[in-house]
Parts: structure tokens; C-alpha cells; sequence
């Protein structure tokens, strides 16, 4: 288990003094090695999760544990931070040099790691990320979608357990998203538990577990194929089906009897084909 | 009042190693009243072309003519430009700043010099055309609204301008599903209510086929087609091949038809779509 949290509320007073509660009692596990999706519309709550397993807000109630060690407790803050990294939605809130190379070698150099093991870690992050040829460029002549890589290859070269990966494609084109996309699945196969936080139910597709939170609760929580046969439930939540699981659904509605283990186009289009 | 647009070429640092040209030769026309789509990847030349139909950027060559007005020529006063062109740039909840939403919305018409009573009143126009209610929002700081409200505020910001071209350089990024949707009806309503031009950038291909008269392809800062969304859709290579998709639905129903499946007909719309898979289906007594 690398994550688990119990009974996670989380609440904060507004400027007008009114009390937000934005986590109301989410209890949860996450496995190692797994990738999870975590849905929900803005103010559900998806966030500030994500912030509390990296111990950048610590629960107004309840516990979160990530490798076993507990988020409130000080003593253990850089071990948390180093088994969970995380990834923000703007890239050019994370980056702090002005060359590739600095940036990613960063966090490394700050948890004192070897001079000599740094220049490794760097190249390797850089090939994950595919962009060992920029290694010398410098980020502001960067696009976004190639920053948010470095952004990850900074993450990477700590060699953090899991990824939190907040709304990492948000502000990406549909090319930087795929990127982005491959990128998070190839972490997951070389071992790294993936936490991916998104309103793209696209993206979800990809992931093994599929959470829906909706008003700082947990709604839905399954494989992608499970969750998305809640189609009112995810309406109701504020999202949206990938249109092609969408039309599915409206042919299962209507008698054609599509198998459940079909949730993308190119499945579909093999099965009519068949 | 149409927007012609003729042999726009804008180069970035002419004569310097980082010479760059952005817009290469683009020429095209827009008739009043209609919805426009720029399609086209990171780095084609949108954000360019935006830049030059608000007057922010000055082109190398070429001229950009709004009704009678030709707003390239440097003689041509900024605000006559302001006046005819709104331009809601991506993220423009960034650009609030001030203490109430009632003053931010009526900053922009007092700029142009309208009085008071006038900005105001233009102000409550704008503030109900995107969805709110003017008298519970007045008064409360911008910086308090949720991010889809916030959004709504800053395009009420330029529509209060009541411009004859509203441009919108994607409108939807970063919003959730719901209020995607729903700021796009703020858009369709804003264009039906004024008939005037919609000019909308976007990534997002079922919002182009959805929403759009007319679709403007860039690529490497050239204008390479443009055409009905069903005449742009149907040339799925030319689009694949820098970058660009089609819409889902119509892409699956595009695959099927290659795949051997007799469906007939343009589709996009997922009603449709249903239909027609199910029609077939039925033919083939998979059903």
C-alpha cells in the first residue's frame, strides 16, 4: 500500500468566514505499482486530495499514510515528499532554472544526491520523458507540452515511489496531451504508482481504477469498464463520457448487445467488424 | 459589416537568427453574422492571426479591412479598433482585477468613453447575456467566484464593449465537462442575441462541428483550407497529417465506413450516429 487514507476530512475557512468542506470523509487505498484516475468538476474535491498525499495540506481530520509514514507528522515530511512526487497543472509554476538540465537535476542536488549519480538520474529522466536532445536548451524557448515533460522529468530524476499528477494536460493541446498521456503510462510500467487527477474521462480510459469524487465524497470507484457504466451517476458529477463510450451505451440501451469489456473506439470497431 | 483579410504575412525578428515568419500569405473573408472556427496545432499561427484582427500586432505585409475600416494602417486609432473587435484571450479570469465585478465588466466600456450610465447599463447587459444575475454578483469581488463564474465575468468584460467581432482564443480550456458546455452556450447565445461575427480558436473538433459555419485551417502559418466543418471533416488525411483530428463520433462512424460498414452520410452528431450503427446492425440481424 503506498496510500491510504482514512476517513480524510479536509476544511477551510473562506474570506467571508463561511467553513468549506472539501474532502467530507474519503477513505481510500492505493496499491503500489497502480495507476488510478481520480474524475471530478472543479470544487469536487479531486485537488485537494491530491494535495494531501503530498503533504502540501494536512487533514483537518482523519489520517493519510503514504508509505506508511503520516502526513501530520513533521519528522517524517521529506521522506513523504520523496516517495510522492507531484506534477502541477501549469509547468511554469514548477520549473525553476533557466536550462533543461539545471531544472531537472533541481530536486535531486536539493535531497543531496552525488554529483556523479545527478548527471545519471538526469539522463534518464530526460530519455523517459523523451527529450534527451533538449538536455541543453534553454525553457523559455520551450512549448507548453514539452515543458509539463521536464516539468515530470524533474519529478522522475527524485525517483519518487508515486507520481500525483494534478490536471497535468489541462493546459495542453491535444499533442502535449498525448505525450503527457504515454509518458504517465510508461512511468506506470516501469513500476511507479501513477495518481492521475483529471476531468478528461478520456484519460481515465487508460488508468487500471477509476475514482469519482463529487462534493469532497468518493462516488464512484472501479475499473474504467465498471465506472463508466454509471452514466447517469458521472452526468450527475458534472462530466461527460467519452463520446464513443457514450454511443455505446445508447446501442446497449437499445438491445445491441455489446460487450462490456468494450469501452474504446478501436475495441468497437473490431467487434462490429467481427 | 464582413472582415476581409488580404496577404497577411507577419515575420518575428526579421534579420535576426530567430527570424521567424508566423503568417505566410493568409487571405480570407468573413460575411456578418457568421461563426468562425480556427483550427490548428501549437505553434501554426493562430495566436498570430488573433494578435493581428485586435491590432496588437502590425503586419509586415498585407491589410486587414473590418467593415470600412482598414485597421492595419497605422493611422487608425487604437480604440476604433477596441470598439469594433473584442478579443477574450485563453485564461482571461487572470486579467480581472478589479474590487467588484459590477467595475471590472464597466471598465472596458469607459475606456472607450461611454459615461457612467452608460457602462453600466451595458455592464447589466453583459453580466445577463453570460448567464448571471447582475444584481446578486454586482457587488461581490471578482477574486471570490468559482472559476466557471470568474470566466463568465471576464467575456462579459469584452462583450460589454459591445464589439461587432467577439474573438475567443479557447474559451473552454482547463473548465470541467459541465461548464465547457455551458460556456459555449454563453457563446452561441452572445452570437444569436447580436448577430454579429464569432471568431472561436479551439482544440476541440466536436465544438467546431458543432458550433461553426465556417472552419479556417493554419499549418506552419499558412491558411491551407477552409470550408463548411462537413467539407473540412471530410479530408481526414490532410488533417491527420499535421496533427489535427476528427471529431470522435465522426471519426468512428469514418472507421467504420472503411472497415466495410454501409453507413451513408455526414455524421457528427451522436444521435445520429446511434441511429445509424443500430440501422445497421439490424440489417446485419446483429440486433
Amino acid at each position: 500500500m503506498i496510500v491510504k487514507t482514512e476517513d480524510l476530512v479536509f476544511a477551510y475557512q473562506t474570506d467571508d468566514e463561511k467553513t468549506v468542506t472539501a474532502l467530507n470523509g474519503v477513505s481510500l487505498e492505493i496499491e503500489k505499482g497502480s495507476f488510478t484516475a481520480v474524475l471530478g468538476r472543479n470544487g469536487s474535491g479531486k485537488s485537494t486530495l491530491a494535495k494531501n498525499i503530498n503533504a502540501l495540506l494536512l487533514p483537518s481530520s482523519g489520517v493519510v499514510y503514504v508509505n506508511g509514514y503520516d502526513t501530520k507528522n513533521e519528522e517524517f515530511l521529506w521522506e513523504i515528499r520523496k516517495s510522492a512526487g507531484m506534477v502541477f497543472q501549469n509547468p511554469d509554476n514548477q520549473l525553476v532554472s533557466a536550462t533543461v538540465e539545471d531544472d531537472v537535476a533541481f530536486g535531486p542536488e536539493n535531497i543531496g544526491v552525488p554529483q556523479e549519480e545527478i548527471r545519471e538520474r538526469v539522463t534518464e529522466a530526460l530519455q523517459l520523458v523523451g527529450m534527451q536532445e533538449y538536455e541543453k536548451s534553454t525553457l523559455s524557448f520551450l512549448s507548453g507540452g514539452q515543458k509539463q515533460r521536464i516539468a515530470i522529468a524533474g519529478v522522475v530524476a527524485m525517483r519518487p515511489d508515486c507520481i500525483v499528477m494534478d490536471e497535468p494536460t489541462a493546459m495542453l493541446d491535444p499533442q502535449g496531451r498525448k505525450a503527457v498521456m504515454r509518458i504517465a503510462r510508461r512511468l506506470n510500467d516501469e513500476g511507479i504508482t501513477v495518481i492521475l487527477i483529471t476531468h478528461f474521462m478520456e484519460e481515465a480510459a487508460c488508468a487500471g481504477r477509476v475514482i469519482v469524487m463529487d462534493d469532497g465524497k468518493i462516488l464512484l470507484d472501479g475499473t474504467p469498464a465498471e465506472v463508466f457504466e454509471h452514466t447517469d451517476e458521472i452526468k450527475h458529477a458534472g462530466l461527460a463520457l467519452p463520446p464513443v463510450v457514450d454511443l455505446i451505451g445508447r446501442l446497449r440501451k437499445r438491445g445491441v448487445e455489446v460487450p462490456a469489456t468494450i469501452i474504446s473506439g478501436e475495441d468497437f470497431l473490431k467487434w462490429v467488424s467481427a | 459589416m464582413g472582415i476581409s483579410v488580404e496577404h497577411l504575412t507577419h515575420i518575428y525578428n526579421p534579420g535576426l537568427p530567430y527570424c521567424k515568419t508566423a503568417l505566410d500569405d493568409v487571405s480570407f473573408e468573413i460575411k456578418d453574422g457568421e461563426f468562425v472556427g480556427i483550427i490548428g496545432h501549437t505553434g501554426s499561427g493562430k495566436s498570430t492571426l488573433l494578435q493581428h484582427l485586435n491590432g496588437l500586432l502590425k503586419p509586415s505585409s498585407g491589410r486587414i479591412v473590418v467593415g470600412d475600416c482598414d485597421i492595419t494602417d497605422p493611422k487608425t486609432v487604437m480604440r476604433d479598433i477596441r470598439r469594433r473587435i473584442g478579443l477574450v484571450f485563453q485564461y482571461p479570469e487572470y486579467q480581472l482585477f478589479e474590487e467588484t465585478v459590477a467595475k471590472d465588466v464597466a471598465y472596458g466600456p469607459l475606456n472607450l468613453g461611454r459615461s457612467e450610465a452608460e457602462a453600466e447599463a451595458a455592464a447589466r447587459r453583459a453580466i445577463a447575456l453570460v448567464g448571471l444575475d447582475y444584481d446578486t454578483i454586482a457587488e461581490r469581488s471578482p477574486f471570490d467566484l468559482s472559476g466557471g463564474q470568474k470566466r463568465r465575468v471576464a467575456i462579459a468584460g469584452v462583450a460589454a464593449m459591445e464589439p461587432e467581432v467577439l474573438i475567443l482564443d479557447e474559451p473552454t480550456a482547463g473548465l470541467d465537462p459541465r461548464t465547457h458546455d455551458e460556456m459555449l452556450e454563453v457563446i452561441r447565445k452572445l452570437h444569436c442575441e447580436k448577430g454579429n461575427i464569432t471568431i472561436l480558436v479551439s482544440h476541440n473538433m466536436d465544438d467546431i462541428a458543432k458550433y461553426c459555419d465556417k472552419v479556417l485551417v493554419m499549418e506552419r502559418g499558412k491558411l491551407i483550407m477552409q470550408g463548411t466543418p462537413s467539407e473540412i471533416f471530410s479530408e481526414r488525411e490532410t488533417l491527420e497529417a499535421i496533427g489535427l483530428a476528427l471529431p470522435p463520433i465522426n471519426d468512428l462512424i469514418v472507421r467504420l465506413r472503411e472497415s466495410g460498414a454501409e453507413i451513408a452520410g455526414d455524421i457528427f452528431d451522436i444521435e445520429e450516429a446511434e441511429e445509424a450503427i443500430y440501422e445497421y446492425l439490424k440489417g446485419k440481424k446483429r440486433v
